[in-house]
């Protein structure tokens, strides 16, 4: 039996004090994605090409690098957080599920600092 | 009739999984784009197969219904629209919202399509 009372164990996010911390990042990451993603449908769509000097050109834009970058970075993070729960939730076995959640944690850094370094590339070049 | 809120729940968590391919996706777009000329050149060459247009087409599907299912589970963290009834109707109004958004994102990514290299 524990001797701490029910609301200090609700409250109480555990001896790290972050319990909520995953829930709350998945909020936050999937409310900042929501203007993030709809800029970058809009503004993909509203271009008038998909080759190479309009994307160069599009991309070469300050406001168009610095959404980039946040929404690579804050996608990333999100779907880290949603891929974790997907395998905490049906791979069971202990090694294996560690295992694949280390994968994916490195792969989504992998992807964020890849992102982020071709959008910086194209930001700082010379303009096409 | 809950197999409509449960349904939406994994159809929910497909498409989350579905759109983390599509960071890869994007992350390989940007990398093409950086990489300059020959290398967009060469990605294009993929991006353009028509195995891909299916793929463009599941992740309209995949993004607008994540969006909009995301949107609901953010009004249930105020506490509102948690009754079972209106999580009934709010799994059909998603699927209905979302659906107008694919069909719209996906009318205009056609017409946009005729412009890709």
């Amino acid at each position: 039996m524990s001797l701490r009372s029910p609301l200090g164990q609700v409250l109480g996010s555990g001896a790290a004090g972050e319990g909520v911390h995953h829930w709350w990042a998945q909020r936050l990451t999937s409310l900042a994605l929501l203007p993030l993603t709809i800029w970058f449908v809009v503004s993909l769509l509203a271009l008038p090409s998909l080759d190479y000097p309009t994307v160069a050109g599009w991309m070469h834009g300050s406001l168009t690098a610095l959404l980039l970058i946040l929404m690579v970075l804050v996608g990333a993070w999100h779907s880290q957080l949603g891929l974790r729960v997907v395998i905490e939730d049906y791979v069971h076995g202990a090694g294996s599920r560690t295992l694949l959640l280390v994968l994916v944690l490195f792969a989504h850094v992998l992807l964020a600092a890849a992102g982020v370094l071709a959008v910086l590339r194209m930001a700082f070049g010379v303009a096409p | 009739m809950s197999r409509y809120t449960l349904a939406t729940s994994i159809f929910n968590r497909f498409t989350g999984v579905a759109l983390s391919a599509g960071l890869v996706l994007l992350v390989y777009w940007l990398l093409a784009v950086a990489g300059g000329p020959r290398s967009f050149a060469s990605a294009a060459r993929v991006l353009s197969l028509t195995v891909m247009k299916i793929v463009y087409a599941g992740c309209i599907v995949a993004f607008c219904f994540h969006m909009v299912a995301g949107i609901r589970h953010l009004v249930w963290d105020t506490g509102r629209g948690l009754e079972r009834r209106q999580s009934q109707r709010s799994a059909w109004l998603v699927v209905a919202v979302s659906v107008l958004l694919m069909l719209a994102v996906g009318y205009c990514a056609w017409f946009a399509g005729a412009r890709a290299p």
